[in-house]
């Protein structure tokens, strides 16, 4: 069970894994997402359903390499399986005709959003999408997204690709030219673009809701690792997301919570890369042998 | 050995169970409380009065015939033994070991009432061990029914219906929405208070034998809905437990390093997260950590913090346990209390936190106070603590971990109606056997009656076991 079919590998941190789990992809919906552990080591890392396939029984996840754990996950083979996937996990997205919406992706955001800017456009919205990376290598989907967009615009932060801005920049002139005409906005990326997506639409008062990635365990609304704190109290993300009104969301409290482990994820890293390179440092003195 | 006059027997005392000495134990996460050999198991046996009319049977919620099972460890009979504790308890070696004995079965003992009762549980754990050891007593079933249970949780309660069913000859499926199955005793309960190899074997053993299917990663809910299993399946038993976190309504819970004690036991035990970075799964421990609650939630909590801090060489570390009432309200077992003060957690009792603070990085840095005194009795009988006026002051503590108790996850709910629950989200049941508002579905342990004990949520299970294969059978009506 839970076999890897497909591997893609999209840059050198961002890898796409298509795997076999029939029952998830049965019932998932856009803007859900699974939890998959490895092995018996391993921890429990939450990923965004970037695509399912009902027919295929398989789910489509990408991610990026930011630590120990989704640097093995890269290791990873086609015919290997992982030891867990759970889901589907948190509330669907809220698919409704609203008019014209506008769907914003950062880097590894990009790849949970194109499901919600695709059943939008289904559901006959127009559709203005903006995807944006710190570099050209990490964008990725821009051919998917056109396909479901009415509009796409694309930035890099270097300029190497696109427009040289953040993907920001762009959405406030949508705002700016097109007074009143945007009902609502959808932002997945890093935690801090989120935030200035929400300080961005808040003046414009347009609806913005955000898909939180904040630390998790378990997935099920058990150890409350993963809450937020909205106006009005804390949120549990997993049960109670992972989608939330931007506007309400208190960044810096989450900015803060998300960086708790990085001295274990640092030791993480370290430990990894060390073992890692003795690997490779011996695979390449048994090859010359 | 001949047989003891009762004059004689009441002349041997309670056999001490050996344990590792306090400060080797905090340095390691193993077994605190080593076990009778079977010498001593057997000395304790003759203890035994073996009475006419056994009081200590009231106090054990699913009325072990504990004179009899006592009896056959004294003649050293221990398949016998086994045999008369499974025809009520499936879960020997975990009852033995968490059960609150103090307050079930030898509290009730005839011995209790002069000196000391017998040491059931620490007998009961001999049996349990030694079965594991030598699996004296196969589980068989009867022929096939035909009919087809889904068992939703595999914590004690869920275990223990599935078994008795799979007994029966009913097909059993079990779903966990973790990844391994044990409930409470695998992801809270730790290492050194129950060895999760224990608990695997136990769960292996009965669900091999019986030809379980124990489905993990399912989430009911999700995964699937109730309303799918009641499509696939002729009964359905909810044993889900009480797994949502309670945390307090101060300001400051946010700040990095409050957590439920969930979270922190989670991290320890079911992710081994003291033995990071072999295990992927980080857990902080701080300098100055507070639990707050006194029950065996928070018990466990303060014992795993000491002993992360030794591992982690943190000198001048101090594990607080902050309880609002005093030392005669604590809830958790005896046994845990003495060892966490053996161990040297601090106890501050009468003491409610009011407020947490966090420095400019979001992390916790301190904690404000109220002392507390005990006013009149509630409802429950207990008397109610009531603040202090002026009296605040301030904690400097790094780390706060809740322990205030859970209520029913309400996942499992998705697409259920018709299932009744209580304000308090806890499952409604209709009389002894858990039976819900909704046909064909019966509901047992935690979920039901919100955070409780092992036992008692097994007692829950075997009832809905017995329930359900009669309804099956058509021998009852819904
Ligand atoms: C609902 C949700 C959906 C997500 N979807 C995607 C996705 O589609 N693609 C993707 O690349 N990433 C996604 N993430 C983030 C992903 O889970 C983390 O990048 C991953 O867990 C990092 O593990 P690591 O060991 O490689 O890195 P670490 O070294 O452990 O951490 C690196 C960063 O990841 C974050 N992180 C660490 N552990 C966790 C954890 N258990 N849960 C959440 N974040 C953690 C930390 O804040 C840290 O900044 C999602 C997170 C959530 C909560
Ligand atoms: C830290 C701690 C220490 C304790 N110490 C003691 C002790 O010493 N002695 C004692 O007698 N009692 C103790 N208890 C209490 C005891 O563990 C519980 O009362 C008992 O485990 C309840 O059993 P249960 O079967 O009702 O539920 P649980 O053990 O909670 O099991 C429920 C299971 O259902 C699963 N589940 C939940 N929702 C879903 C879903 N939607 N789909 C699929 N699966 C789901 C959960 O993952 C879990 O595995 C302790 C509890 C804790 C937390
Ligand atoms: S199951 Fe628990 S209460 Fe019953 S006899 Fe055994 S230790 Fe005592
Ligand atoms: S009450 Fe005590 S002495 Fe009497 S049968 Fe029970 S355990 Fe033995
Ligand atoms: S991840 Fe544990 S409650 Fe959300």
């Amino acid at each position: 069970m839970y076999k890897i079919l497909e591997k893609q590998v999209l840059s050198d941190v961002t890898k796409l894994m298509v795997v076999e789990a029939p029952q998830i992809a049965r019932k998932a919906k856009a803007g859900q997402f699974i939890i998959v552990l490895m092995h018996d080591h391993g921890e429990r890392i939450p990923l965004t359903i970037a695509d399912y396939d009902r027919a295929a029984g398989t789910l489509t996840m990408i991610f990026q390499e930011v630590g120990k754990s989704t640097m093995q996950m890269g290791q990873m083979q086609v015919g290997d399986s992982f030891k867990t996937i759970v889901g589907p996990l948190g509330h669907p997205t809220e698919i409704e005709n609203f008019g014209t919406v506008v769907c914003v992706g950062g880097g590894v955001g990009i790849a949970p959003v194109y499901p919600i800017a695709r059943a939008l456009k289904e559901a006959g919205n127009r559709v203005i999408s903006i995807i944006g990376a710190r570099t050209k290598d990490l964008l990725l989907w821009e051919d998917k997204m056109r396909a479901v967009s009415d509009e796409l615009i694309v930035t890099t932060d270097d300029g190497s690709y696109g427009r040289k801005d953040l993907v920001t920049v762009p959405l406030k002139e949508i705002l700016e030219s097109q007074p009143g005409k945007v009902a609502k906005i959808w932002a997945i990326g890093p935690a801090i673009m989120m935030k200035f997506v929400a300080a961005t639409t808040k003046p414009f008062n347009v609806p913005t809701i955000v898909s939180l990635n904040s630390i998790m365990v378990d997935g099920t609304g058990m150890c409350g690792g993963c809450r937020v704190l909205m106006e009005g109290g804390a949120q549990f993300v997993c049960v109670d997301g992972p989608e939330f009104d931007a506007h309400k969301v208190d960044w810096n409290n989450l900015l803060s919570r998300m960086a708790f482990y990085r001295s274990e994820e640092q030791t993480a890293v370290n430990r990894w890369r060390e073992s890692h390179k003795c690997n490779l440092d011996r695979a390449v003195a048994e090859g010359s042998k | 050995m001949a047989a003891l006059t009762k004059k004689e027997r009441m002349k041997i005392a309670r056999q001490d169970m050996p344990v590792q000495a306090p400060e080797a134990r905090v340095q390691n996460f193993n077994e605190v409380a080593l076990g009778f050999t079977l010498e001593l198991a057997r000395l304790e046996a003759e203890r035994c009065l073996q009475c006419k009319e056994p009081l200590c049977m009231e106090g054990c919620p699913v009325e072990v015939t504990i004179p009899a099972f006592i009896e056959a460890v004294r003649e050293g009979d221990m398949a016998k033994a086994v045999r008369i504790m499974k025809e009520k308890n499936n879960l020997p070696a975990i009852c033995g070991r968490v059960c609150p004995q103090e307050v079930q079965c030898e509290s009730r003992c005839i011995l209790g009432k002069k000196g000391q009762p017998v040491a059931i549980g620490r007998i009961e754990r001999f049996l349990g061990d030694y079965e594991l050891a030598n699996n004296t007593c196969k589980a068989s079933s009867e022929p096939p029914s035909g009919k087809k249970v889904a068992v939703v949780g595999s914590g004690p309660s869920g275990i223990t219906c599935a078994v008795d069913l799979g007994r029966l000859g009913h097909a059993v499926t079990i779903f966990e929405s973790l990844h391994t199955p044990g409930g409470v005793l695998v992801y809270g309960i730790p290492e050194f208070r129950l060895p999760k190899a224990v608990i695997r074997s136990e769960i292996d053993t009965c669900a091999k034998a019986l030809g379980i299917e124990i489905l993990t990663d399912h989430v009911i809910g999700r995964t699937l809905t109730l309303d799918e299993l009641q499509e696939q399946f002729d009964a359905i038993f909810l044993g889900t437990g009480a797994g949502l976190p309670m945390f307090m309504r101060i300001p400051g819970i946010n700040f990095n390093g409050v957590m439920s004690a969930n979270e922190f036991l989670t991290r320890v035990n079911l992710m081994r997260g003291y033995q990071f970075p072999e295990f992927d799964t980080p857990v902080k421990v701080g300098k100055k950590v507070a639990v707050i609650g006194a029950g065996n939630v928070a018990m466990d909590s303060a014992r795993c913090a000491l002993r992360l801090q030794s591992l982690r060489k943190e000198t001048g570390g101090e594990v607080h346990i902050v309880y609002r009432r005093s030392s005669a309200e604590v809830p958790a077992r005896l046994e845990e209390v003495h060892h966490a003060k053996e161990e040297g957690v601090i106890f501050d009792f009468l003491t409610n936190p009011i407020e947490i603070y966090g420095d400019e990085k979001g992390a916790v840095r301190g904690m404000r106070c109220i002392r507390m005194e005990l006013g009149e009795p509630d409802a429950s009988g207990r008397r109610s603590p009531v603040p202090i006026k002026g009296s605040e002051f301030d904690m400097e503590v790094d780390q706060v971990v809740m322990a205030l108790g859970t209520s029913p996850n309400p996942l499992v709910f998705v697409n259920a109606d018709g299932l009744q629950r209580s304000k308090h989200g806890t499952v409604v049941s209709k009389g002894e056997n858990g039976r819900t508002t909704l046909k064909g579905v019966w509901a047992g342990g935690d979920v039901v009656t919100g955070a409780a004990t092992v036992i008692s949520a097994m007692g829950a299970g075997k009832r809905a076991a017995a329930d359900i294969d009669r309804y099956l059978k058509g021998e009852t009506d819904w």
